[in-house]
């Protein structure tokens, strides 16, 4: 079954074309990862998605084409998580993962009970439940990435988008955010797209990979079939070797390029 | 499970949140009937309870009161401290909003042109001479006033969104900034032709509650009921947009016209405010941050919160500004600064320090 599709979707920012009619199909449960450079076109995606900048060409969910009007429609189906989430210091955990009813609730009213036992579920899910009556501002980062995840779970969209989850955390915290969404995406049947910039652990963890540059697609396929030193140096202009371990995990290694 | 979901539901208000409504709304009360109590002429102040209490449908009080001295404090007393009840509340609670849905926490309406547009307006009329005026059917002055503090904000947010993003809100801020200091030189050039109505326009700046009667009470109270009920039902959807215009709009709310029904709303009300009161400064600033500090900046609790603590400040700040150069009045926009500042100072001082 295909959980959301992108039919020739384009995204212009004052003429200047971000993404150039992509398209493509995920079925449910499936993880997509898109890669590339800088400018290439990714989050431009995931934003065009999430409702956030205009588009041309169309977002479909379950073969339903979002209406453009409708950001509570498109918010009860789809997730976002961005790169750099606004966190407000003084507002207690709870409260936060409760704006990700928002969708549900109806304009002049407030959160019904199932919307707080959902909150409960979610904060219970993701071992938040401690935390619930702490300030944003007190927390860590790694503790901030699982809370923005909370948020994105209580909206309990079939699909969720996230924009570079692990660049502001460590190598442990990195690990322990993406085997968080993996857990969720098997229980739950999610169906992610993610855009990343550590090649391996988008590898790791993406069912596929797309490579996007200067808006176009450049290469789809699995980590082995997209991972080719000579694909990386045409697009991303480094110099890397790529290692392919004995259980098919593929390594990126960044190469010097002169030794004495 | 149960236990848990207890304490997280505990902890985001309930009993916290009611039990700071009711001092609130009390400590608003007690103000009102101390206003009510203080001035430079009239009856002992204990008289005044028993003879409010005696006006209470089936409570015979006797007071000892005489009909004259029930009617300087029903006529003359009541209005005004009503009318700054009215007054503070509503600067209070529009800049609670302007500052939720700008993420700003500097805005208020006077910042988008209120007070130069009312202040154009209300230099405009003093400047056809009040002789001229006294024999139409509507007072003019408040409603220059009025309609050259909507004039100004709609020229601020149509210049603001056509030159700019409005998802950003600095724009608008920015182009306030611009439409103020214009009508401010406006202002000065109408002024500098009639100097004669100088001091007449220079008292209004600083605010006057000393003139009110239930008339001007009853003049702003429908503006101000629906402005306030429509900023209210949107406390949920600020406390959404704290997470930014992006994520709000990926949360499901439509940004841009939430942006504009609060911005009208806010500005409708402290138009009508500014109208019968003049350009009263610093309260829309002052009373939402200071609640913030005490309550945090959850807006389901700033904003009605800030309508209670705002009506209780102003009425408190009017006692002063009738007590202190008695008989004559003290500019309500005087003391409100001289005492707002430095007790924002000193309650910023005491949050750095807790820190």
């Amino acid at each position: 079954m295909t959980a959301i599709g992108f039919c020739n979707l384009t995204v212009s920012y004052n003429g200047i074309d971000a993404v150039v009619g992509f398209n493509d199909l995920l079925h449910s449960g499936e993880w997509l990862c898109l890669i590339g450079p800088n400018g290439a076109g990714k989050s431009s995606v995931l934003r065009a998605a999430a409702g956030l900048v205009p588009y041309t060409g169309s977002v479909a969910i379950d073969q339903t084409e979002i209406p453009s009007a409708s950001a509570r429609w498109r918010a009860q189906h789809i997730a976002y998580v961005p790169q750099a989430p606004v966190i407000p210091a003084d507002m207690p955990v709870y409260e936060y993962v409760l704006l990700g009813r928002n969708p549900y609730i109806k304009y002049f009213s407030s959160e019904s009970s199932h919307d707080r036992d959902v909150i409960d579920r979610v904060l219970d899910r993701l071992d938040l439940t401690a935390f619930s009556a702490r300030k944003l501002g007190t927390l860590s980062g790694g503790e901030v990435q699982r809370l923005v995840i909370a948020r994105a779970l209580a909206q309990e969209a079939p699909v969720l988008l996230l924009d570079e989850p692990t660049s502001a955390l460590d190598i442990g915290h990195q690990q322990q955010a993406l085997e968080l969404v993996d857990g969720l995406r098997r229980e739950q049947g999610l169906t992610i797209i993610s855009a990343m910039h550590d090649l391996t652990l988008a590898g790791l963890y993406a069912d596929r990979l797309v490579l996007m540059h200067e808006g176009h697609r450049v290469a789809e396929g699995t980590a082995k079939q997209v991972l080719k030193s000579e694909t990386l140096a045409e697009f991303y202009g480094v110099s890397a070797r790529v290692h392919h371990e004995s259980d098919g995990t593929v390594v990126v290694i960044p190469q010097r390029s002169s030794r004495l | 499970m149960s236990a848990s979901a207890n304490t997280s539901r505990h902890a985001w208000g309930g009993d916290n949140q009611r039990l700071s409504f009711a001092l609130s709304g009390a400590v608003a009360a007690v103000m009102m009937l101390v206003g009510m109590m203080i001035g430079p002429a009239g009856p002992e102040w204990w008289r005044i309870p028993a003879e409010l209490l005696d006006h209470v449908p089936f409570v015979s009080l006797h007071s000892g009161m005489s009909r004259a001295d029930w009617n300087l404090v029903w006529q003359i007393r009541a209005p005004r401290v009503v009318l700054a009840a009215i007054v503070g509340s509503m600067l209070s609670v529009s800049g609670a909003s302007y500052q939720g849905v700008f993420r700003n926490p500097l805005v208020d309406p006077y910042l988008l042109g209120v007070a130069a547009g009312a202040g154009l307006g209300a230099t405009i009329v003093f400047t056809l001479q009040r002789a001229t005026t006294s024999t139409w059917i509507i007072d003019p002055l408040p409603l220059a006033a009025f309609i050259g503090a909507l004039s100004a904000v709609l020229v601020t947010y149509v210049v603001g969104t056509a030159f700019g993003s409005v998802r950003s809100g600095t724009t608008l801020v920015l182009a306030g900034v611009a439409v103020t200091s214009m009508l401010t030189a406006v202002q000065a050039f109408v002024l500098q032709r009639n100097s004669d109505v100088v001091r007449q326009v220079y008292s209004w700046i600083l605010g006057r509650l000393s003139s009110a009667t239930w008339g001007d009470v009853r003049l702003i109270l429908p503006y101000v009921v629906v402005s306030s009920t429509v900023l209210l039902f949107h406390r949920r959807l600020l406390d959404v947009m704290r997470v930014g215009d992006d994520e709000a709009l990926a949360l499901g709310i439509n940004v841009r016209k939430v942006r504009l029904i609060v911005v009208l709303a806010a500005t409708l009300g402290t138009a009508s405010v500014v109208a019968v009161s003049g350009l009263i400064g610093f309260v829309g600033i002052i009373v939402p941050h200071a609640v913030r500090l005490v309550v945090g900046a959850s807006n389901r609790v700033v904003l009605p919160m800030s309508m209670m603590i705002g009506a209780a400040f102003l009425v408190a700040a009017d006692i002063p500004s009738r007590v202190l150069a008695s008989p004559a009045e003290t500019p309500i926009g005087v003391v409100t600064a001289f005492v707002g500042a430095p007790f924002f100072l000193l309650l910023l001082r005491t949050r750095d320090v807790s820190r």
